[in-house]
């Protein structure tokens, strides 16, 4: 136990600035790709062939290629081979990198979240838009989408949970987040192996466990009655 | 735009016409060359076995369902085949479903105001007026603020009625309006578009009630096999059937009531 505390001395402000990062990383990953998901599906369900092509496309790339790989590509690709310099801040640049591979792999993730969600409306809801006047886009904004995003609420939930704990591959894009200080501090704490597993391992627990409860809530709440 | 639309709204030419419509669905022949005028004012019912084509006929009137060749107008304006110009058209033509399709997430008030609103560009707050108005008059003001899962089916087609009006159509089509309901909510129904028809709004009606056919229609048009075998006035085709296959028709009706 005092090697336990002992560990929180030495290392207990990095741990929750590590841990911090991958809470912000998480924030600004959900809200980007979950614009970037919407704008998807809402090319894969449009009339105009070519956005559909597209959408089905940046699907089909980004959810078969392994994050990590994405992760890299962002470090050792855009930033090592192009300059990419988004930020004249060395870490910064890689956060902010690691914040756009994670944006772009979940969006394809998100965009079919969505779909599904759109699979739960009546097509009768979309012919009803369309006969009193509604084009395709003021449809999906006013009448399809309110209702499918009700309708996805649980997959949607999945996927951000997924994105919490895919932030922990922003190591892979040189990140200083959680699983980064985990491989430290076992390196130098053997003795607390086991503890700092669980530790950061619970830190996880503690963020999507009621997550998921918001998630299961919020899916009975908003249900839309038919 | 919008003036040259109603400049054009004349009342001498038919509201709706078709000319050599045909449909395929796949070695289907659901609309077989169908030709179909329907005047101002005019109550049209389209009566016949189902799969005869009558509700395909109806969907194509306001391109929910495409046709293969032919021409459709409507106030003496080909229908577009998509975009902002065939949305516009839409907004003239009033549907009424089978299945009601009252938007789910969205209040009773909500529903019919949401056209007038985001289509015409009107006030929220006249748009409301207007809603109340025809919510009274389809008898359902009291029910304003609920969803549509809250209301008997009944309600809600009325509700869709009111919704289809609130735009100001130029025709309304009813797709087997009362096929979904329980047999003590179809008066109700009935009833509001007799009403209409009373008014002098131009309808086109599929349905499989006689009743109303007899009472409220002045043309009735029998369809077999995608093709217009018949039309008469409602009396002449009740009473005096001409082709063999509305003899057959209406002799299965009489036996099966």
């Amino acid at each position: 136990m005092e090697g336990y505390l002992s560990l929180w001395d030495e290392y207990g402000a990095r741990i929750m600035e590590s841990f911090w990062a991958n809470l912000q990383l998480t924030f600004w990953a959900f809200l980007i790709s979950l614009v970037l998901g919407t704008l998807l599906a809402i090319m894969r369900i449009s009339p105009i062939p070519s956005l559909r092509a597209f959408g089905t496309a940046y699907v089909n790339i980004f959810r078969n290629t392994p994050l990590t790989i994405i992760m890299a590509f962002g470090v050792l690709v855009l930033f090592g081979v192009f300059k990419l310099q988004i930020s004249s801040d060395f870490n910064l640049n890689f956060f902010q990198i690691a914040i756009i591979g994670l944006s772009i792999y979940h969006a394809a993730f998100f965009c079919e979240a969505i779909r599904s969600g759109v699979n739960t409306v009546p097509l009768g809801q979309a012919e009803a838009a369309r006969a009193i006047g509604l084009s395709f886009l003021p449809a999906a904004q006013l009448v399809i989408l309110p209702q499918a995003f009700r309708g996805a609420i649980v997959p949607m939930g999945n996927v951000l949970i997924a994105l919490i704990k895919n932030t922990t591959v922003a190591l892979a894009g040189s990140v200083a987040e959680i699983s980064g200080l985990m491989k430290t501090m076992i390196e130098f704490r053997a003795d607390q192996g086991f503890l700092i597993f669980l530790t950061v391992a619970l830190m996880f627990v503690v963020i999507v466990v009621p997550i998921g409860l918001l998630v299961t809530w919020l899916s009975k709440k908003l249900a839309v009655a038919r | 735009m919008k003036s040259d639309h109603q400049t054009q709204a004349s009342s001498d030419g038919p509201i709706v016409e078709l000319r050599g419509v045909n449909k395929h669905y796949g070695a289907l022949h659901v609309l077989n060359d169908i030709n179909l005028q329907v005047t101002k004012g005019e109550v049209v019912v389209i009566l016949g076995p189902s799969g005869s084509g009558k509700s395909t006929l109806c969907r194509a009137i306001n391109r929910l369902e495409t046709i293969d060749d032919g021409t459709i107008t409507i106030d003496g304006k080909v229908l577009p085949e998509e975009g902002k110009a065939l949305a516009m058209l839409r907004a003239d033509v009033g549907m009424v479903f089978q299945s009601f399709n009252l938007f789910a997430h969205k209040t009773i008030l909500e529903n019919v105001t949401l056209g007038p609103i985001k289509v015409k560009g009107m006030k929220k707050a006249e748009a409301d007026k207007v809603a109340m108005k025809l919510l009274e008059r389809v008898g359902v003001a009291n029910q304003a603020g609920k969803l549509p899962a809250q209301l008997s089916g009944g309600q809600q087609q009325r509700v869709a009625i009111a919704r289809a009006l609130a735009m100001r159509p130029k025709v309304m089509l009813f797709d087997e309006p009362t096929s979904a309901l329980d047999p003590e909510m179809i008066n109700e129904v009935l009833d509001t578009m007799v009403g209409l028809a009373k008014e002098g709004m131009t309808m086109l009606v599929v349905t499989h009630e006689m009743g109303f056919a007899r009472k409220a229609a002045d043309r009735v048009i029998f369809m077999a096999d995608g093709q217009i075998v018949e039309q008469a006035t409602p009396d002449e085709f009740f009473t005096n059937p001409k082709s063999a296959r509305a003899k057959d028709f209406l002799g299965k009706l009489i036996t099966n009531h």
